[in-house]
């Protein structure tokens, strides 16, 4: 086989695992918009917000401490503990959930019936608010973001190994692969499993469909939107907390996280606004895409193509298949 | 004649059984001095009426005459402007129409209200929702139990669709149905909830005469088979006057009649409203 095919299959694995990350971030906007028609804008900051919060609880840092020493002329900084990463990670998914359900009380409850362009608004409202109440918080600074699963166990070390090694014994040829990525992937994958399993299997998420499909029709069955709202928005604070875990833990958690939004823009016009498995093959597909084309043509036009690529991607999707990958199409009866 | 002291005279005040043989109980439902406006318009104004357990009641009218506003009040959807509902001896305070339906109440709506991209099966299983009692926690934690649950449910959901003889579109999206059968799921799905009160917002509006005579069947073999207490909505005169116990009468929003289909009919407002009289 030639090296330059391996190479190839290489880059594929890797965009594949870039693209299970966009998948990620394009889920948690898929699952609002389908509940609510509301196009969240702060999905992206959700996912920073969940990071900072996350570290800042890991690492014993007293929330809005610079506010409280300005305020009262003392000086505390840490609480002076260093928790556990699934205890952090489960007063994290407390906090998100938290702010699901105050910005459903406090906002998206009074806008109800509200045009989309206005919920949209309130949304982009949201994320500036949020992204300084993140600042406000945990401070501005780039934090290193260390999920270990057991002490001696930060990150999968040996996977990559593994696979370099039979890669190797296959085609004479090893695979390099971020442990991050494998990692990532299993999550992600662990992830969708288990929201699929709970949209089909269970009582609150069969209501959480019924939402998304007719609110009427749901209230006249005894679902309460405003709970199920609520829950949703904390499903998708949860998707934005893994988003975030792996983004951050790649590249530091730091303001620009919050950027990963205008990442699944393109993958959520190439797979529908309101189809989960297409937010699944939109993502993969804008991943390997865009690093295949950055393999094959980027040398060739001077690299940097992973910079627009997914957005003519969707561009060219946009006017042959407005509705997306798996978009309903439901033609309105007149 | 003044319409608000017209009650209905022609049935019994006590508990008494029907002609064909059904028990008719105690009010269960009482409108008492209902009126609704939007901004000018007034939709209802200044409506009593009750409804009995067992019985099967039916509001008539002209278009336009309040008939869907009412079954909006009864069900929560509209929160009238005045007046008070009363459930089963109690005033009933101010509830969003989910608490309404898991006190017992179901209904279908006049422009169909269904999940239009799930099953039938699925659309009707949805109609199990207030009958539904493990939580999330615990779902998540007794795996077994959850499913045995989901299990009974699926059985009862099945039987219903023996029953209204829909079993050959289980899987079929109900979006992809003809009229009259959305309208057949629809009322499955408010069957599904075992309801105390079931309202129907003109069940055979647009079906054929072969489509009408079959609801009317399950209509009356649901409230003779389970003694659901039924309030309907209907224009076919033919169809109310065969499957109702009392009517009530709307015309511009006021009551006009009520009684027995037998002295509906033979009241000059009526006959007067319906056959397009001027009003004064
Ligand atoms: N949500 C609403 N907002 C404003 N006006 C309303 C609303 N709902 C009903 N109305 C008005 O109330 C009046 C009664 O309407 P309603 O739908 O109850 O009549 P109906 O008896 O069901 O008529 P139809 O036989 O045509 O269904 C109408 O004038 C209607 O325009
Ligand atoms: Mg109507």
């Amino acid at each position: 086989m030639s090296d330059n095919l391996i190479y190839a299959m290489e880059v594929t694995l890797n965009g594949l695992m870039a693209g299970v990350l966009y998948a990620l971030v394009a889920l948690g906007f898929v699952l609002i918009y389908k509940a609510s028609g509301i196009f969240n804008f702060a999905q992206g900051v959700m996912a920073l917000f969940a990071a900072m919060t996350l570290v800042g609880i890991e690492k014993g840092q007293v929330p809005f401490s610079h506010l409280i020493n300005a305020v009262l002329g003392t000086e505390v900084h840490h609480f002076g503990w260093h928790l556990h990463s699934f205890l952090a990670i489960a007063f994290t998914v407390v906090v998100m959930i938290g702010l699901a359900w105050a910005v459903q009380q406090v906002i998206f409850k009074h806008l109800v019936g509200q045009e989309p362009i206005i919920l949209f608004m309130a949304t982009i409202g949201l994320a500036y608010f949020l992204e300084g109440v993140a600042d406000l918080m945990w401070g501005s600074e780039i934090k290193n973001l260390d999920i270990c699963l057991t002490s001696n166990l930060c990150m999968p070390q040996g996977i990559n190994e593994a696979i370099d090694q039979t890669t190797y014994e296959w085609f004479g040829y090893g695979f390099f692969i971020d442990n991050l990525d494998i990692t990532a992937t299993i999550v992600a994958m662990v992830l969708v499993a288990a929201l699929v399993a709970f949209s089909q299997y269970t009582k609150q998420g069969r209501a959480m469909r019924a939402v998304a499909d007719d609110h009427q029709a749901a209230l006249s069955v005894g679902i309460s939107l405003n709970f199920i709202w609520v829950l949703v928005w904390s499903v998708a604070g949860f998707v934005a907390l893994v988003a975030g875990i792996m983004w951050g833990a790649k590249s530091g958690v730091q303001f620009s996280l919050s950027l990963i939004a205008l990442k699944a823009l393109p993958v959520l016009m190439l797979g529908g606004f309101t189809s989960i498995p297409g937010a699944i093959v939109g993502g993969l597909i804008i991943g390997v895409g865009e690093k295949l084309f950055e393999f094959a043509i980027g040398p060739m036009v001077g690299g940097a193509t992973e910079n627009w690529f997914a957005y003519v991607l969707a561009l060219l999707f946009l006017v042959f298949r407005p509705q997306g990958l798996f978009g309903e199409k439901i033609i309105e009866r007149v | 004649m003044s319409v608000e002291q017209m009650t209905t005279t022609g049935v019994p005040a006590e508990p008494y059984v029907t002609a064909d043989g059904r028990q008719i109980g105690n009010v269960l439902m009482e409108m008492k001095n209902i009126t609704l406006r939007f901004g000018g318009v007034v939709a209802i104004s200044d409506i009593s009426f009750d409804i009995r357990e067992g019985e099967i009641r039916a509001i008539i009218g002209p278009n336009g005459a309040g008939k869907s506003s009412m079954l909006n009040v009864i069900s929560g959807f509209y929160v009238p402007t005045e007046g008070e509902v009363w459930f089963r001896g109690s005033k009933r305070p101010q509830m969003k129409p989910y608490q309404v339906a898991q006190q017992g109440l179901a209904r279908t709506f006049q422009n169909i209200a269904l999940f239009k991209g799930m099953s039938t099966l699925d659309n009707i299983m949805t109609g199990r929702m207030t009958r539904m009692k493990t939580n999330m926690l615990q779902q998540a934690m007794w795996w077994g139990k959850a499913q045995k649950e989901e299990g009974e449910h699926r059985e009862a959901v099945e039987k219903i669709i023996d029953f209204l003889e829909i079993q050959a579109i289980r899987k079929t999206p109900v979006g992809r149905l003809p009229y009259g059968l959305q309208k057949r799921v629809e009322l499955g799905r408010a069957l599904a909830a075992e309801p105390d009160i079931l309202l129907l917002d003109e069940p055979m509006a647009g079906m054929n005469v072969e489509e009408k005579e079959d609801m009317s069947r399950f209509i009356l073999d649901v409230n003779d088979e389970f003694g659901t207490t039924i309030a309907l909505i209907e224009h076919d005169m033919g169809v109310v006057m065969d499957l109702s116990d009392r009517v009530v009468v709307m015309d511009y929003g006021r009551k006009i009649g009520d009684g027995t289909p037998d002295e509906v009919r033979n009241n000059q407002e009526v006959i007067d409203a319906y056959l397009g009289v001027e009003h004064d």
